[in-house]
């Protein structure tokens, strides 16, 4: 028997890897491309893109970057990916500061609680994401339980009633929900491996419990704090079900916008141009996560 | 005052008494070894100095005061693990810091003793490298140096070498002896190796079932074994059922069935009319071939059923008459190629009558 050559591992290599690679770049790449062309193109007369190449010329054709310059002729669309960008951040330092607690027990529970723990966490996965929103729309309307438990107790006060649904609050309550487990599971990972020992150590040498967790357990669990906090942040910036569902009419994020300019204003450029934006800005922002990241790369 | 005391400690999980009322006092500056097999309790009884445990019953006193109250980050006693244990996210400069941040000394203190532990283990070039940028001998090291920094009023080593290849485990031994002397301070090791414990340490506390079997010296452990669970554990030994012939001032004389009589040095207590177990290392056991006339009393001839070349010496197993395996050494000493018995031959043992050891059932 011959040993496999080096190109026979390669051919296979290849070949494994193919069928992803094709689906990302026929998927994801080439869409890519189609948006960038679109969002410098003009809106068509009703809706749509206008033609490349028009013979009538008193109509629009050609590239322009008229979508760019609507972008920043009006704060109010920088305004909104500021808000944006607070929203994501807000909702992944909530899930975070809600999930370490969670994730650090499921880790340091015996084995069996683990699993049923984690089945728990995966559980809410098993029923669409929209109905599991709408069902905060009754827990927060104003007949629930909750809205009046609130508003009664504002009233001891003398406050007036306010409204919990189609507010800020209702918004990032939802938003908080959806992403939480996207937060625990990293968490979860990365904090099951920590060897106990380790602590042990710490211990033995002089650190009092809070020590142990801010000099050992913390530093150790930032790769998961970093992948959570990514898969909770950018899903988080482009959502529009969410702030559409329990956000009422005045709470427009990013991701509404984009998604009135394709199926309101049908204003195709503008909204392909809010994309891109957002695209270039989430990348951005994750090429500075990942730079931070890389700093701790040296224990992986 | 003894530094570490054990009292009447006792430990159980469940059913399983992991140690049995031990009692033992360790001094300040002794290389002090707990030496037995896995289960024997040693390592329960380190994790109870160290305040990971507590006994369920007896107590552990340091410099007189019980710890019993003290949790183990109060404690002036550091471990070394036999993983080592070393903080991944952390270089070796500021691994071998942390026992003074916890203890909030000064930066500039931090510094100076930092740079001075990690000459002392004879690493001053890896400060800033991490622990997975090290060889198993330079963790070891930085263990060492994160372990004593804080110069704890004991150390605790925790198989420490367990996991170092045969000739580095001879290199650390060595600079360990070197350290503890250095430095003074007292170390308590745990191990299961015979061989290491007998090297390292000043007294050797054989354990089993988590009872105490004998306390002693090396050498004191090596030649006069008390019973024959500490007999059987450190080193090679032979063994012969024996029947007392008569115990007078100059010596023992002992019957071994199917062979005849023996002599044996005297020792008080064994009556005669008793039974026990007749103790001989192989290297004291001379080896001859069986025409050979040697001016030995205790002489039985056999043949030579097994042998083992260990270069500097060659182990042979000799079946003797009443069927019993018999181990004799042969230094490899002579100059020249060796000479051996082959498998088969017939061969003389004999040794000295003020050679072995009598264990009295």
């Amino acid at each position: 028997m011959t040993r496999p050559t080096i190109s026979r591992a390669h051919l296979v290599k290849w070949l494994v890897s193919s069928p992803p690679l094709l689906f990302l770049l026929l998927f994801f790449v080439a869409p890519g491309i189609i948006m960038v062309v679109a969002s410098f193109r003009y809106p068509g007369e009703f809706g749509g893109l206008a033609a490349l190449y028009s013979p009538t010329p008193n109509l629009p054709s050609g590239l322009t970057a008229e979508a760019y310059r609507f972008f920043f002729s009006d704060p109010i669309y920088a305004e909104i990916f500021v808000k944006s960008f607070a929203v994501a951040l807000a909702t992944t330092f909530i899930c975070l500061l809600m999930a370490y607690p969670l994730a650090l027990l499921m880790a340091r529970s015996p084995k069996r609680q683990r699993d049923l723990m984690v089945l728990l966490v995966i559980m809410p996965f098993a029923s669409n994401f929209l109905i599991r929103a709408y069902a905060w729309m009754i827990i927060l309307g104003p007949q629930s339980a909750l809205s009046r438990l609130t508003n009664d107790f504002l009233l001891l006060f003398h406050a007036g009633p306010v409204p919990l649904l189609f507010s800020p609050v209702a918004v990032l309550v939802g938003m908080v929900y959806v992403h939480l487990p996207f937060m625990i599971l990293p968490l979860y990972t990365n904090l099951e491996r920590h060897d106990p020992l380790l602590l042990d150590a710490a211990q033995d040498l002089g650190a009092s419990a809070w020590q142990r967790f801010w000099r050992v357990t913390f530093p150790l669990s930032l790769p998961g704090i970093f992948a959570g906090s990514a898969l909770v942040f950018i899903p988080a910036l482009g959502v529009f079900a969410i702030p559409d569902i329990l956000g009422g009419t005045h709470d427009m994020l990013i991701g509404n916008l984009i998604k009135e300019q394709f199926l309101g204003t049908r204003d195709w450029p503008f909204g392909s141009a809010l994309s891109i934006l957002l695209t270039v800005a989430a990348l951005a922002w994750a090429g500075l996560a990942a730079g931070l990241a890389r700093r701790w790369r040296h224990y992986a | 005052m003894a530094l570490l005391e054990l009292r009447n400690v006792t430990r159980r999980f469940g059913d399983f008494v992991a140690v049995d009322n031990v009692s033992l006092a360790i001094e300040a500056g002794e290389f002090f070894t707990l030496l037995g097999p896995s289960g024997s309790g040693k390592t329960t009884i380190l994790r109870m100095i160290a305040g990971f445990d507590l006994p369920d019953a007896g107590q552990i006193l340091l410099d007189g005061r019980d710890l019993a109250d003290t949790p183990a980050e109060n404690r002036p006693v550091h471990t070394v693990f036999q993983s080592y244990a070393l903080f991944p996210h952390l270089s070796v400069a500021d691994n071998v810091a942390f026992p003074l941040r916890m203890a909030h000394r000064p930066s500039e203190e931090i510094q100076r003793r930092t740079q001075q532990a990690l000459q002392q283990v004879r690493l001053p070039g890896k400060a800033a490298a991490y622990p997975h940028q090290l060889s198993g001998g330079e963790k070891q090291r930085v263990a060492l140096a994160r372990g004593l920094i804080n110069r704890p009023r004991l150390l605790l080593l925790d198989e420490s070498l367990g996991a170092l290849d045969a000739k580095l485990r001879e290199e650390m031994q060595v600079e360990l002896i070197g350290l503890q002397r250095e430095l003074g301070i007292t170390f308590v090791f745990v191990t299961h190796a015979q061989d290491e414990a007998l090297a390292l340490s000043h007294r050797i506390a054989v354990m089993n079932r988590g009872r105490v079997e004998q306390l002693d010296e090396p050498d004191k452990l090596y030649g006069f074994p008390r019973n024959r669970f500490v007999a059987d554990f450190i080193g090679n030994i032979n063994m012969l059922d024996a029947q007392v012939l008569e115990n007078t001032h100059g010596h023992l004389q002992l019957g071994i069935d199917g062979l005849g009589e023996v002599l044996a040095p005297s020792m008080p207590g064994p009556m005669a009319g008793g039974h026990g177990l007749l103790a001989l290392r192989p290297e004291q056991v001379r080896i001859v071939a069986g025409s050979e006339d040697i001016d030995l009393k205790n002489r039985f001839s056999g043949q030579v059923r097994e042998l083992l070349y260990h270069g500097d010496v060659t182990i042979y197993t000799v079946a003797l008459a009443n069927g019993a395996l018999f181990k004799a050494l042969r230094p490899n000493s002579t100059p020249g190629r060796a000479t051996f018995f082959e498998v088969g031959d017939a061969v003389t043992v004999a040794w000295r009558h003020d050679a072995g050891v009598f264990l009295h059932d």
